[in-house]
């Protein structure tokens, strides 16, 4: 029985008699009953990576059907389906529940030096709502009426029972019931870890960046998804009890629900960033040997974007004419400011540092291009003129894929690949993973590329054939090809775990020689995490542990040595230039 | 906790302000609700924190010189493993099922719902299953 944690003593590990040894259970036992953060982070990880690899296969089909005018016969009706899982699966089932669920339930306790979440049994509660959420939405391709089609923000009255009966649209809306109650409770229980469970010394100005990401993206859970949820049961009583809250017929106002959505589905869009921008926070100093410069520019940079984030939704309703232009597009081109802010400080981070492009930096560089571009497009489409000729058409479809494949998948398996090996003790094979960045970096810029040149040119989306003769074929094709080498990479990045799990390659404890509590911990770490910690004195303790003599200074310690600051570490010796061993 | 109190507050005087001039300058009723909620969220918390901040010595994760021993001692209750919460969850599917596939399904979700209960409250009396 493990009622009592006890925190042990600095430097105790030669007397491990505080720790307990368990029965574990394994495997189908294990997977059911555990409590312990890490499994259920695991857990989290593998679940969103099936619904990534499903979603990605959707959205093949969906270029297959695309690369010529009159495509390859889908219906109409299983190009909507399709096009609507994608997009749900992505942004609900994986983008979210990979960083919120998988990387912070893993990483943050371990970051802050808690022996687990603050409420171990509603961690795991929260992720068999995810997962019984998750088969829910899937459920809809069995049903004879097929799945949800009415895109992924099933707006009203597309979404109402008159236009999209059938079970299939039903269990969209309880799997969002569902997904949306497991993002709230981990959301209170990332609050609850950050607030009660920090070590002696991790103060707040001491929480790596990806933990006070994980908080500020907490928050902003707490106030999106219960507007979603709300959202989601009037559409349900308006389909089902005969309540008119969005229907016109009986006094009701479709727009509504694209503002209730919106509230919601704007900060989604940084709830599924910010964890992200985290792991590259995280990653960039490490690679490049030197802490992380203008720390709590970034903190106020994060804050700014959560806060900015809230008052911009209808910026996705312009064309609605029923919105206030000029308050969504002022607080839009906002969002830019804090956003490049934090650009400044990723390169200034790298700036003069001993940059090593493993694949988890080459991943990190790729996210700031990719987020670049999409961010630039945002600010661009922010302009209420630009986004009335643009809207919907697929000009914004690359400017969403890039701002989202940018941040989730660039940024998120730069953090799978950073921290795989404190997982699972292991090293995953650096050439296989340079392999898998550079085929996935061509074909993102090859699918998204001739996207936005389709939509200058019109194309709408959400269409399944374009007529011949406009041009659109040949940019169609070369978009298809992007996808596929897409599809590619990832299968590279199977045979990569394939090869990792046949020929393991020991990690050791700090494979990067990292700089959280989470590099101070045995890789896997054992039950409960930590059998020592080292001495807590600025936001890289594990870092300074192993380096007693360097001169880095932390922030805020005596302004005498705050010069230091982001000298470099190692390479404060003058030579300036970065070296690659790329 | 003075900064972790400061963060909440610092929520609901942001949605104060916007909430504000967004109904001033637009009068559009959905959207103030909706800024005027997440003013509480960060108010019912932020204040309770605020208040018990300026009263309590700060903890040693709240001070630069905190060091390990001070922490060290009892964290808290971390229950090792339990069934309980894959009950519930299965729970809650079946109750989240009957909405599309009939209410029958009530029973075997509400059936699951509350022996989850009942078990979560034995184990935490018991202290864990491990």
């Amino acid at each position: 029985m493990t009622l009592l944690q006890h925190r042990p003593p600095a430097g105790a590990s030669e007397h491990p008699e505080h720790v307990e040894h368990h029965d574990e259970p394994t495997f189908v036992v294990k997977w059911l009953t555990s409590t312990d953060h890490k499994v259920i982070g695991i857990n989290y990880m593998v679940t969103a990576l099936v619904m990534f690899y499903l979603s990605g296969f959707m959205a093949l089909l969906l270029r297959v059907q695309l690369s010529s005018p009159s495509g390859i016969g889908m219906s109409l009706q299983t190009y909507n389906e399709l096009f609507t899982m994608h997009g749900s699966l992505m942004l609900y089932l994986f983008a979210g529940p990979f960083a919120f669920g998988g990387l912070a339930n893993y990483i943050v306790p371990m970051q802050v030096g808690a022996p687990d979440m603050a409420f171990p049994r509603l961690n795991a509660f929260s992720y068999w709502l995810y997962l019984t959420g998750s088969i829910t939405m899937l459920l809809g391709f069995l049903t004879s009426t097929g799945a949800a089609a009415f895109g992924w923000v099933a707006y009203a009255p597309l979404s109402t029972s008159a236009y999209s009966p059938g079970p299939g649209a039903d269990l969209w809306i309880i799997s969002l019931f569902l997904t949306g109650f497991s993002a709230v409770f981990t959301g209170v229980n990332l609050v609850a870890t950050i607030f009660y469970l920090r070590a002696p010394g991790m103060t707040m100005w001491r929480l790596p960046i990806f933990t006070w990401n994980m908080l500020v993206t907490a928050l902003l859970i707490l106030i999106a998804f219960p507007v979603l949820t709300a959202a989601m049961v009037f559409l349900w009583t308006d389909r089902h009890l005969g309540t008119h809250i969005y229907s016109v017929a009986g006094g009701g106002v479709p727009v509504l629900y694209q503002n209730l959505f919106w509230f919601f589905g704007h900060p989604e869009v940084y709830i599924l960033a910010l964890p992200y921008f985290g792991v590259a926070t995280e990653i960039i100093p490490v690679f490049s040997r030197k802490p992380v410069f203008g720390y709590k520019g970034l903190v106020f940079a994060t804050i700014s974007i959560a806060a900015l984030s809230t008052g911009v939704w209808a910026h996705h309703m312009f064309t609605t004419g029923t919105v206030l232009l000029p308050f969504f597009s002022l607080l839009s081109l906002l969002i830019a400011v804090p956003t490049g802010v934090k650009f400044f400080n990723w390169i200034g981070t790298m700036w003069r540092g001993q940059i090593s492009f493993k694949t988890p930096m080459l991943f990190c560089v790729g996210f700031l291009l990719a987020f670049l571009m999409g961010g630039l497009t945002g600010v661009m489409l922010a302009s209420p003129p630009i986004d009335f000729a643009t809207h919907d058409t697929y000009f914004v479809v690359a400017h969403f894929h890039q701002v989202l494949f940018g941040t989730t998948v660039f940024a998120g398996f730069a953090g799978l690949y950073f921290w795989y090996p404190k997982m699972f003790g292991r090293m995953l094979h650096d050439g296989l993973g340079k392999a898998h960045f550079w085929t996935m970096f061509v074909g993102f810029w090859l699918t998204y590329l001739p996207q936005y040149v389709l939509g200058l040119h019109g194309m709408p989306r959400r269409v399944a054939t374009y007529p011949p003769g406009l041009g659109w074929a040949s940019l169609n094709m070369a978009s298809t090809v992007g996808a596929f080498m897409i599809g590619l990479s990832f299968l590279i990045m199977l045979v990569n775990l394939w090869v990792s799990w046949r020929n393991p390659v020991p990690a050791g404890d700090n494979p990067w020689d990292g700089h959280g509590l989470e590099w101070f911990a045995s890789s896997p770490p054992v039950h409960h995490n930590f059998e020592k910690l080292p001495p807590i004195r600025s936001e890289r303790p594990t870092w300074d542990y192993n380096h007693p003599d360097a001169r880095t200074i932390a922030h805020g310690h005596g302004a005498a040595d705050r010069e230091l600051v982001g000298a470099g570490a190692r390479g404060a010796s003058g030579t300036g230039d970065s070296t690659t061993d790329a | 906790m003075k900064i972790e109190a400061r963060l909440l507050v610092g929520v609901a005087l942001f949605f104060l302000v916007t909430g504000v001039g967004y109904w001033f300058w637009s009068y559009e009723q959905s959207g103030t609700v909706m800024l005027i909620g997440a003013v509480l969220l960060g108010l019912v918390p932020g204040s309770y924190y605020l208040w018990w901040s300026q009263r309590m010595t700060p903890r040693p994760e709240d001070r630069d010189d905190g060091t390990l021993a001070e922490g060290a001692g009892v964290i808290g209750a971390f229950p090792g493993s339990s069934i309980w919460p894959f009950v519930m969850g299965m729970g809650l599917f079946s109750c989240a099922l009957a909405a599309v596939f009939g209410l029958w399904l009530l029973a075997p979700g509400f059936a699951a719902v509350f022996a989850a209960a009942i078990g979560y409250t034995v184990e935490s009396r018991r202290g864990g299953t491990i």
